[in-house]
């Protein structure tokens, strides 16, 4: 079912630049991301990935170049030209952001039922019985025991904190969702799980992503494209088997040969 | 032009970083065509760059010089030059392909495994699951292993997880890479048999196969690529 | 001997006159918090600066004040606070809502209903609605101007998953003029529906936190709930001891120590005045 609006790109970069003072963000960061598309961004420390995925969710102002988002309604807006409520409004929306800490995306001290309904309540919902019959239908899907849905996330694993954050942020069914590090700092067997959730979940909604990680496993799992930074530049762009399978500079390279084998 | 397939000029050279600048050719000057309902076996000694040619016609190396002209319903598409969103766009709709080996997810049973593919394109994960069903039973996997992942299974098995996958959507260009290399001589009769019927349907398809059995009953041209292989630079 | 002299209600004419601008703000914009330069006055914060700069501020020699405090003319408080003007502004003080112009207040409305020539003036600890769930003030303020109050409703729902109802029971949040959401101060729910196209003019002060807000005659104030879990007032089950009324605001008193107990107005005026007109009931317990 491919409509005219699905040829055109949902998310575009247009020259990125951000600076901290002297110390350099990234550099012309350009790329067009289509929906259902979920593009890797990977690279070290400093690498300039996460200062990206902040530039392109508008929770920072760029030095140089445009965001551009195309909304519900067809029409393709640049994020700076946006008024605070606008951007607020689709933060709420037709996006989604998953923090690599948990508790940055959640209210800890609110139940998990609230945790999921807040967004529905803040676009206008207003029926106490279908928020929450809505907040377990999520719960269900992000495996999270219905019997937990009166219990605030302080009471949480890790796991299922993060995996609370995801069915926060997709309960608005956004089109678009960045990811932070989204498996860091768990337990192996719960990134597992994590990754298992994630992958179905983008392919059943058909969502966009930008998936900032470290992890070229999590990468090669979760995504279609990939983009490799370091120090602020992108150093290697392109289909994620092609990048890993073939890569061509010499820090993807180098990258790619450091994965211990498993 | 009627072929579904079009190679000319191909060459893929890697340059080892790490090695410190080591240029590896690996194929120059390929040049090939597969029609419609044509099975074109690949041939040539391990390491003449069989694979790393279908890779470049899946798009997961890029091929540094030439072209692949793909058939995508009335227009040609040259791989070599096309964007990420174009491969994987022909992927989804045209271009099919079974490893050597199975790179499963961990953790998803091999019925979803093979059902993918389809749910992905769009069909009830019910329907799709039914299809998968029917070709893992074709191709002799005991229905107890449906639920499990294949990890734990043969590579025998694996194999042929990997094939019902590759196989279960109906693209018209197919790439194999060594599809019986693992199996016995029942599975290997069936996996021929599957080839046949694709190329009934007039689906192109390049494979690479080492038994020679195999290579006589579905090729129906045969490249040597040691014609395209250089001295390394 | 050197009396101390005061200005007129105590504070500086500089000084009222920052108040009223302040408060004439707030009216303008119905529900909004506005900041002002509270000052020193001589009574701790926590006992009603805000409200007292308020009145201070729009006090004139001619205005018959009346302040309670639950409900009551009679406690420390409300004496307290009307000494205090008494003495700095020498204005004319009752106990009669009725006769009042402008009557500042603690945690109630008074029962009879209010007229255009009187204002009600309301002491308010914490201004901020959704301060309990979200503490930053940075974060609430654009909430406020983004009129982004899902949080709002977060919180009421987390009542009835809870409690299985609504189980705010005082400051219950209200939208004013549908636009912004603002808390009513202390008051008991029961008096919400008061608030709702008042004819009198409602102006909150609250001097710690260094906030007015208005409701001007005649606006509209609802209180926030859910479809399914309507707002509620809510009253004990019972009639005054004292006057038989069955339908104002009751306090519970603790009459022994076995458990016995009676009810009795809140609202010590409008018990008194309902009394007077019967006569014959039973007297007021001392």
């Amino acid at each position: 079912m491919m409509d005219a609006d699905s040829e055109r790109p949902l998310l575009v970069a247009e020259g990125l630049t951000k600076s901290y003072g002297r110390q350099l963000g990234c550099r012309d960061v350009s790329f067009e991301l289509y929906e259902g598309e979920v593009m890797a961004v990977v690279g070290e420390s400093g690498s300039g990935k996460s200062t990206l995925l902040q530039l392109l969710s508008a929770h920072l102002p760029t030095d140089e170049g445009r965001v551009l988002y195309r909304m519900r309604d067809g029409v393709t807006r640049d994020l700076a030209a946006m008024g605070e409520a606008e951007r607020r409004f689709l933060a709420r929306t037709d996006w989604g952001y998953v923090h690599q800490d948990a508790t940055l995306g959640l209210r800890m001290g609110v139940s998990g039922g609230a945790n999921v309904g807040e967004r529905l309540m803040a676009v206008g919902w207003r029926h106490y019985g279908r928020i929450r019959s809505t907040a377990t239908t999520w719960l269900d899907r992000v495996e999270i025991d219905r019997s937990r849905i009166d219990d605030t996330p302080r009471t949480y694993s890790g796991g299922m904190r993060q995996r609370l954050q995801i069915a926060r942020n997709l309960v608005t069914q956004p089109r678009l969702v960045f990811m932070d590090e989204p498996t860091g700092g768990l337990d192996v067997s719960v990134q597992a799980r994590l990754l298992d959730l994630l992958r179905n979940l983008v392919s059943e909604l058909r969502l966009a992503a930008v998936v900032v990680t470290h992890d070229l496993g999590v990468a090669r799992l979760l995504s279609h494209r990939i983009m490799v930074m370091k120090g602020g530049e992108v150093i290697e762009t392109g289909l994620t088997d092609q990048v890993l399978d073939d890569p061509r500079e010499a820090y993807t390279q180098l990258l790619v040969a450091s994965i211990l084998p498993p | 032009m009627t072929a579904a397939l079009e190679l000319s000029g191909v060459g893929k050279t890697f340059t080892m970083h790490l090695q410190g600048g080591v240029r590896l050719s690996v194929v120059s000057d390929v040049s090939f065509t597969a029609e419609p309902g044509e099975c074109v076996v690949l041939a040539g000694p391990s390491g003449a760059g069989k694979s790393s040619i279908l890779k470049m016609i899946f798009g997961s190396y890029r091929c540094d010089r030439g072209h692949i002209m793909v058939r995508s319903g009335s227009d040609m598409v040259d791989l070599a030059t096309a964007q990420p969103r174009q491969v994987l766009t022909l992927r989804r709709h045209v271009i099919g392909y079974v490893s050597q080996f199975l790179r499963a997810v961990p953790r998803v049973a091999a019925i979803d495994v093979v059902s993918e593919p389809l749910v992905a394109h769009g069909e009830a994960r019910e329907t799709a699951r039914r299809r998968s069903t029917d070709m893992l039973r074709k191709l002799n996997i005991p229905g107890a292993l449906l639920g499990l992942p294949p990890a734990t299974f043969s590579g025998g098995e694996q194999q042929r997880v990997n094939i019902a996958r590759g196989f279960l959507p109906d693209l018209p260009l197919l790439l194999l890479d060594e599809p019986t290399a693992s199996l016995d001589a029942k599975n290997r009769a069936a996996v021929v048999d599957l080839i046949a019927e694709k190329k009934k349907r007039d689906i192109a398809i390049v494979a690479i196969a080492h038994d020679e059995e195999v290579r006589d009953a579905i090729a129906d041209k045969i490249v040597d690529v040691t014609r395209f292989t250089t001295a390394a630079a | 001997m050197n009396a101390p002299s005061y200005n007129f209600a105590y504070l500086d004419e500089q000084t009222k006159r920052m108040i009223r601008r302040a408060i004439l703000k707030a009216i303008a914009i119905p529900g909004y918090q506005v900041p002002f330069a509270s000052r020193e006055m001589p009574m701790p914060y926590g006992w009603g600066t805000g409200g007292v700069q308020v009145t201070a501020a729009v006090l004139g020699p001619d205005d018959i004040l009346k302040v309670i405090d639950q409900g009551s003319d009679d406690t420390t408080n409300a004496v307290s606070l009307r000494k205090f003007f008494i003495k700095t502004a020498g204005v004319r003080t009752t106990s009669k809502t009725a006769e009042a112009t402008v009557i500042q207040t603690r945690h109630r409305i008074p029962e009879k209903e209010l007229t255009e020539n009187q204002v009600l003036v309301y002491q308010v600890p914490i201004p901020e609605p959704l301060r309990f769930l979200e503490p930053r003030e940075t974060e609430t303020r654009r909430m406020h101007a983004l009129a982004d109050y899902g949080l709002m409703h977060v919180k009421l729902y987390e009542d009835i998953a809870r409690h299985g109802h609504i189980a705010t029971t005082y400051a219950y949040p209200v939208k004013v003029d549908g636009r912004y959401v603002m808390d009513p101060s202390p008051t008991p729910k029961f008096d919400n529906p008061k608030m709702n196209d008042c004819a009198a003019l409602q102006l909150f002060g609250a001097g710690r936190e260094k906030r007015i807000y208005a409701v001007p005659p005649y606006t509209e104030v609802i209180s926030l709930d859910f479809d399914d879990h309507p707002f509620e007032r809510y009253r004990h089950d019972a009639s005054c001891a004292l006057c038989g009324a069955a339908d104002s605001y009751l306090d519970e008193v603790i009459t022994d120590d076995r458990g016995g107990r009676m009810f009795v107005c809140s609202d010590t005026d409008y018990c008194e005045e309902r009394r007077e007109t019967q006569p014959g009931k039973v007297e007021a317990a001392e």
